[in-house]
């Protein structure tokens, strides 16, 4: 096992150096001049010297190779630059955002979790009612919907006309401190909205893993004891269709972060996820490269958890070659 | 539901081809005394917040939304071909190499990445072509790989080697022909998946530049209109988005099912 772990996290290693690299090369390739971004107006007023100041203050006068060789040192060593858009540490940025992106996708996975298992456990058990044909058509035609047109639709319906849920943001505009109550009230949408638009799959997966099951032996066997339909659906179907699903599940976090990025600017939600936005509007290259790193090590985290969870879940992976 | 699918899908395009040249209305006509309008039989999907007609604007903005996504959609099928079909004929070393860097690459954070190659670049067509072109390109290398793979086994291949075919003739007039239905095949599913990324990249800011009515720019615009209580100026060009996006999936479910039955799927619609 610690074999395997270690296998892949050297494969991850170089990604993530190439990534750094990819996006060091494509900065410097950027027709925009970082100095210039970061004066904005006040480069037409500013005295030269102080600009050729800045450019070496930032390194930006040294060779391509010396900067990215700083900047992943730095990097390494927990010194992660400073945004040019923010005028703030990125750490303190990151420190500060990272919590509220957490909260909202977390809400998001176990909503998503439990709906998709109710939705998708009915539809299997009543294959081919109205009520299956209802969710499969529903989650179906839910995976061309793009999240943003969701949450704009879910901002007029929700926040606008029944005035049940606020259309945006952390807190009431009226209020200086952060209630739990009122953040809850705030995250509603965005958490719903994520979960919805990240279930399609999953209920047709769950939807066709429990049919699967249901035909199984065993399963057929626990109708004919005469065991409860609900015993048979939850304990039996249902029990061994889960298990490669956890694994699924890994994966699936680059949709996630894109989902999350989407979602978070139309709320106005002020998590990492819209700081990348912003960040890039702002071509505030510290800033968004880090996040950017972020969401890789996000996803490539998360196939390594998907590997683990195949490998203990299913114990005849374990002997095959990595 | 496959006839309404393909409907929905030649009624668009008949739509984004024939509307431009032959209805002589300005898309960019702002009309502040027609600002705001409801849908009505004069504006089908009503107007924005300048008075332009919404359903005008969205077939245009379909127009450019499904020109930049065919043209990404082919920037990654030609990368994505050129990968799987080294790989799949060299082998050995170089094979083992590009496909980690297609596993590398495929699980990457798409919209992330994309949003990287936009914002250092000024927001125009060709970033947004590169941005979901160099992302995409490894559904297309897998599937290239694996057929080269198969094709290679094949009698007529080793019958074209054994009567002294060169290597380029081999590519052209055999493995070429064999590869370009499954090419064309991930292209055509390849297109809506593109159109939401430019869509997606376009609301956030960082697409088209905003003079081009993109369906994305104008979700984007109608974003100011919603809050003030106009629904239809930015979830009308939603439904652009979602119509030949859903009547794609449609088909390619259905065309699935047709060339493996064995594999069809519970899923009945």
């Amino acid at each position: 096992m610690i074999k395997v772990i270690a296998w892949r996290a050297a494969f991850a290693l170089p990604l993530l150096v190439g990534v750094t690299a990819g996006m060091f090369a494509l900065a410097q390739a950027s027709p925009f001049d970082p100095v210039r971004q970061y004066l904005g107006d006040r480069a037409m007023v500013t005295d030269p010297a102080v600009v050729e100041q800045i450019r070496a203050n930032w390194g930006l006068d040294r060779p391509f190779l010396e900067q990215y060789a700083t900047w992943l040192g730095n990097l390494v060593t927990g010194d992660l630059g400073e945004s040019r858009s923010f005028h703030r540490p990125v750490a303190e940025i990151v420190a500060e955002r990272l919590p509220w992106t957490l909260m909202a996708t977390s809400g998001a996975i176990v909503l998503m979790l439990a709906g998709s298992l109710v939705a998708g456990t009915l539809a299997a058990w009543r294959k081919g009612s109205l009520l299956d044909r209802v969710i499969t058509g529903g989650a179906f035609a839910n995976e061309s919907v793009p999240v943003f047109w969701l949450a704009l639709l879910s901002i007029y319906v929700f926040a606008l006309k029944l005035g049940w849920l606020p259309a945006g943001g952390l807190s009431d505009a009226s209020s200086s401190t952060l209630e739990p109550l009122d953040v809850a009230h705030h995250l509603v949408l965005p958490v719903v909205v994520l979960a919805i638009s990240q279930s399609s799959w999953l209920v047709l997966y769950v939807r066709e893993s429990v049919i699967g099951t249901l035909r199984e032996d065993y399963v057929i066997g626990a109708r004919a004891r005469g065991l409860r339909e609900r015993t048979v659906l939850v304990r039996h179907a249902l029990r061994s269709a889960l298990l490669p699903f956890l694994t699924i599940l890994g994966a699936r976090v680059p949709e996630l972060v894109t989902g999350a990025i989407l979602v978070e600017t139309v709320f106005s939600w002020p998590g990492v996820a819209s700081t990348s936005v912003q960040a890039a509007l702002a071509v505030d290259f510290p800033l968004l490269a880090v996040l950017t790193l972020m969401g890789t090590i996000a996803v490539v985290a998360g196939n390594l958890l998907a590997d683990l969870a195949y490998r203990v879940a299913d114990p005849r992976t374990r002997t095959v070659a990595v | 539901m496959t006839r309404f699918a393909a409907l929905t899908l030649v009624v668009l395009g008949l739509a984004v081809l024939l509307v431009p040249p032959i209805v002589q209305l300005d898309q960019h006509l702002v009309d502040l005394s027609q600002a705001g309008l409801p849908p009505s039989p004069a504006h089908p999907l009503g107007t924005d917040e300048v008075g332009r007609d919404v359903l005008l604007r969205c077939v245009y903005g379909l127009r450019v939304s499904f020109m930049v996504g065919l043209v990404a959609a082919l920037v990654s099928m030609i990368i994505g071909g050129t990968v799987g079909l080294v790989a799949g004929s060299l082998g050995g070393l170089p094979d083992r190499l590009l496909m980690r860097c297609v596993d590398g690459f495929s699980s990457l954070p798409h919209l992330l990445l994309g949003i990287f190659i936009v914002a250092m670049f000024a927001p125009s067509p060709y970033a947004v072509i590169v941005s979901v072109g160099v992302t995409h390109w490894t559904t297309a290398a897998r599937i290239v790989r694996s057929e080269v793979l198969s094709l290679r086994e094949r009698p007529f291949v080793e019958a074209a080697i054994s009567a002294g075919a060169s290597r380029r003739r081999l590519l052209t007039r055999h493995l070429l022909p064999h590869l370009l239905p499954h090419l064309l095949l991930a292209m055509v599913l390849m297109v809506p998946h593109a159109i939401w990324h430019e869509t997606a990249l376009s609301f956030l800011g960082l697409g088209l530049p905003p003079h081009l009515a993109s369906l994305g720019n104008m979700i984007n615009d109608g974003q100011r209109s919603l809050l003030a209580g106009d629904w239809w100026s930015s979830l009308a060009p939603g439904l652009f988005i979602l119509a030949p996006t859903l009547a794609v999936s449609v088909l390619a479910q259905r065309g699935r099912d047709r060339l493996n039955p064995r594999m069809r799927s519970e899923l009945a619609l």
